[in-house]
């Protein structure tokens, strides 16, 4: 009846998780009771969870990276102090079989459902602003990708409390990862959690394809779109050619460990290199599907504080195109001790070397941007500094490890680890709090603490050299990855040192909280009336903030880049709009959640084998689809009366350009085809 | 006025990227023609699995001694021809004629049914002759790669009644057209990844 499911799944006996587990269920409740008391949840169903508007789905994300950065720090920490008692004959306080899947959980969780969350929300939130336009080309797939990702997120958690995740790295290399050698749930939590929120991921990458090339304002070509938006375009071209083949090889897996298939087994021909090669064929791209978005952010934010046009802007394109072309040409970097000869290695050796020029443009870009700038040194400003800084050490320590031999001597090393945290923490994580500070006025109407947003940033600074610099060393000094206890206790001050600056870190991450609530309530203080706090270039600045539901009240007419720059120079801000229409807006939908609310109980079903319940699960997913595509009143209709108080109400620097009326139905969606 | 009535009127002189905004008929096909590239790449991870493992029979039987070209032929034939009427079907659903779309489409169908029964008859012979897909690793490959496509084949065959329902109840509205130009686009991708399977799957048998 309940497959695989007992009692013996909860852990009663390890006193961290169910400790874990008791605040977290004390937490949710006061959650819970506080929304129930408040009467708000009629507010976050109407506003928040059935919302199919970009920016909220974008701000959604972000709260779930959040989140989710704590949980994944949380497993940081916890490895850091393990690794800083267990040296010589102390064995520290986590078993190895815990350990292993704290490790497995920290690397899935903060790739998956952080680094991703934190881009895609910053890419939902700004595209469609910067792009002059009302939405995404398909409002409503946008909420089903959220709440498909959502899923996936709840899933992994469930894993802590009900069973147990994988303890086989965040990869899940196999044989490991096959039935022979974890016959337990973990593998399958991972694959099922990664297998829905990965949907979400590519039906985002879809639709943000579709909105940058097809949905833009008129003028806006394609050498006049932000960098943003480039960025972006090349992170969703590499979703949509990469995801793909995550899904392909999840799902051969999953054939092996449900259905006795041979793919990847050690009997009767299955061959595990295969799936280290494909995963690595996705793994690759997902990197700068990462650091892409990343890079766009620092673009904008250099830009705009040092009150100069970017440099080289063609460059900075081709630079990132030829990023996104090559990432696919460089896979095998990852496992040069695979085997497979002089020749292979040396070839994807030097595709490694040359991925690194087209970075190599995009840093001097954005040094001689600064040079000659009248620079303001703001918070979003700091991080795109400290993000050159440890981002070209990153680099560096990349492109020592894209040379075979040093690398056989690298490989699985702590060496390795220091060069991914170099650049996932100097280029994504301060990217995405770049990418906060600075659209977080767009978003709400009020600036975050400039104060606390410096401690911020220097607490992740510092706390990032202090953490992984040792380990740069501790690499060197032969010290493996995934490692739970080691035998000589020279390398013990250093793993302090790394636990020392976790901690610092840690500090950072509860500032973030603390910014967050010292500036909701100084919201008065710090608040942007004009809709352009940062004096900023691109046209997400034109708009109020935070912008109506349909943005843009008259569609801007782009003339060039920097298009709201090149409008406050001309002084369009002088010229009133002609008149106001009524405007056409997407209808919310409990789609997503619905959905959602379903491939969970699947996932779950599949994972503990309770077949009743997996076709409960998919029958129910299907009669939420079935009856979206029946649903032919997909608009709401916004009086022109409404539009127009509001824009008297919200004054721009720039009311909007001499658009005349304009059907908004047309502009945005594709919506239920 | 709708958007794409604007761009025109703005007039030829300007390029197509700087008229603004597509009109949501180009908007929602090229939004399914990039879930078609990324479901041909999914096809491309299969196809590459199988090159490599084709040769990892374990001691079991080959390619050359499981697959009757016969068999094949019929089943390519059946897809190809499923496709003309597919194709038949829709120039019908742009004429908004009720009855050549319910016929070419109900041929479209069978024709779509009848491959897949010559599908799950291999199969279930290859099955019963003791070549499961637990047997090796290229079984597993073959069934999988195989399997994806007849799986897509099936979902397209659930699409094609939802979307006969949709004509029975909706009608020939704008959305039902543009999701009969979805499943037009992809009833022929199936094709074409088919053209793959039969290249080298069925031809490339050593």
């Amino acid at each position: 009846m309940l497959g695989r499911l007992s009692w013996s799944a909860i852990p009663f006996d390890q006193p961290i998780v169910m400790g874990t587990g008791a605040v977290l269920g004390l937490v949710l409740f006061t959650v819970f009771l506080l929304v129930t008391l408040k009467g708000a949840w009629p507010y976050l169903w109407r506003e928040w969870i059935t919302t199919v508007d970009h920016k909220r789905i974008g701000v959604m994300y972000m709260i779930l990276g959040l989140v989710m950065l704590v949980r994944g720090f949380s497993d940081a920490i916890m490895m850091r102090t393990q690794l800083a008692l267990a040296a010589g004959h102390a064995q520290g306080y986590l078993p190895p079989e815990h350990y292993d899947q704290i490790f497995s959980a920290h690397g899935t969780i903060m790739i998956f459902f952080v680094a991703m969350p934190f881009v895609v929300g910053l890419m939902n939130f700004a595209v469609p602003l910067q792009l002059g336009v009302r939405d995404v080309a398909f409002p409503k797939l946008n909420s089903v990708s959220f709440w498909l990702t959502a899923s996936g997120v709840l899933l992994v958690n469930l894993s802590l409390f009900v069973g147990e995740f994988a303890r086989t790295g965040w990869l899940a290399y196999p044989p490991l990862s096959e039935l022979a050698y974890s016959p337990g749930v973990g593998v399958d939590y991972y694959l099922w959690s990664l297998q829905l929120s990965g949907m979400g991921t590519l039906l985002t990458g879809i639709n943000l394809t579709t909105t940058i090339l097809k949905i833009r304002a008129p003028g806006m070509g394609y050498s006049r779109m932000p960098i943003f938006c480039w960025t972006s375009l090349a992170s969703n071209l590499l979703i949509v050619a990469a995801f793909p083949v995550l899904t392909a090889t999840f799902a051969m897996l999953l054939l092996d460990r449900y259905c006795g298939f041979h793919f990847f087994t050690n009997e009767l021909g299955g061959n595990p290199m295969m799936y280290v090669n494909l995963i690595w064929i996705w793994g690759h791209p997902e990197v700068y599907i990462l650091i892409l978005p990343a890079f766009g952010v620092f673009s904008e934010v250099v830009a705009t504080f040092s009150r100069k046009p970017l440099f080289g802007y063609r460059s900075m394109v081709l630079a990132t195109m030829a990023i996104c072309v090559l990432s696919f040409m460089v896979w095998l970097h990852h496992f040069f001790t695979m085997g497979a000869g002089a020749d292979v290695n040396g070839f994807f050796g030097i595709m490694t070397m040359i991925i690194a020029v087209p970075t190599g443009v995009k840093v001097f870009n954005w040094l001689f941007t600064l040079y000659g700038g009248r620079i303001q040194y703001t918070v979003p400003i700091y991080w795109a500094i400290g993000f050159i800084v440890t981002f070209v050490i990153g680099g560096m320590t990349g492109v020592l490890m894209a040379i075979p031999p040093a690398d056989f001597v690298l490989h699985n090393s702590l060496f390795l680890i220091a060069h991914f945290h170099n650049v996932a923490i100097g280029g994504v994580v301060f990217g995405a709090m770049a990418g906060y500070t600075y659209w977080f006025p767009k978003a709400f109407g009020f600036k975050l603490n400039e104060r606390l947003g410096k401690a911020i940033f220097w607490c992740w600074f510092i706390g990032f050299y202090l953490a992984f610099m040792p380990l740069y060393a501790l690499g060197l000094m032969g010290a493996t990855r995934r490692m739970q206890h080691y035998s000589d206790t020279h390398w013990q001050p250093l793993m302090l040192v790394a636990l020392a600056g976790a901690v610092v870190i840690l500090l950072g991450i509860a500032l973030t909280a603390v910014q967050l609530a010292v500036s909701i309530r100084q919201r008065h203080v710090q608040s942007d009336r004009t809709g352009d706090p940062w004096n900023g270039r691109t046209l997400e600045w034109s708009v109020p903030s935070p912008p109506p539901p349909w943005n843009f009240t008259h569609m801007p007419n782009v003339e060039r880049t920097d298009a709201y720059w090149y409008m406050k120079e001309k002084g369009v801000a002088s010229t009133s709009p002609a008149g106001f229409a009524e405007m056409h807006l997407p209808r919310n939908s409990p789609v997503g959640i619905f959905l959602a609310f379903f491939a969970v109980i699947l996932g779950f079903a599949l994972i503990w084998r309770i077949d009743w319940l997996a076709a409960v699960g998919l029958i129910g997913a299907v009669v939420v689809m079935l009856r979206e595509a029946w649903k032919t009143d997909l608009e709401v209709r916004v009086p022109a009366e409404e539009v127009a108080a509001f824009v008297r109400a919200n004054p721009t620097r720039v009311p909007g350009t001499s658009g005349g009326s304009f059907d908004r139905k047309d502009v945005t969606s594709g919506e239920g085809s | 006025m709708s958007v794409g009535e604007q761009a025109l009127s703005t007039g030829p002189g300007i390029p197509l990227s700087l008229r603004g905004p597509a009109p949501v008929r180009v908007v929602a096909g090229f939004g399914f023609w990039l879930f078609l590239l990324s479901d041909i790449i999914l096809f491309a991870a299969l196809f590459a699995t199988y090159s490599v493992l084709s040769g990892s029979t374990a001691g079991g039987p080959t390619a050359a001694e499981l697959f009757d070209k016969k068999h094949v032929f019929l089943e390519t034939m059946c897809l190809l021809a499923s496709s003309v009427t597919c194709g038949l079907g829709s120039l019908a659903v742009q004429r908004t004629d009720t009855r050549a779309v319910y016929f070419w489409m109900g041929v479209t169908f069978l024709l779509g049914a009848t491959f897949l029964t010559l599908e799950g008859r291999e199969f279930a012979g290859m099955v019963a002759a003791g070549a499961g897909p637990s047997h090796s690793a290229f079984l597993s490959a073959f069934f999988t790669l195989v399997g994806t496509h007849g799986l897509h084949v099936s979902l397209g065959l659930v699409w094609l009644v939802i979307m006969l329902l949709q004509v029975t109840t909706l009608g020939f509205q704008p959305m039902v057209g543009r999701r009969f130009f979805a499943f037009g686009l992809f009833w022929h991708a199936l094709d074409i990844v088919w053209i793959g399977v039969f290249t080298i799957v069925y031809l490339g048998a050593k």
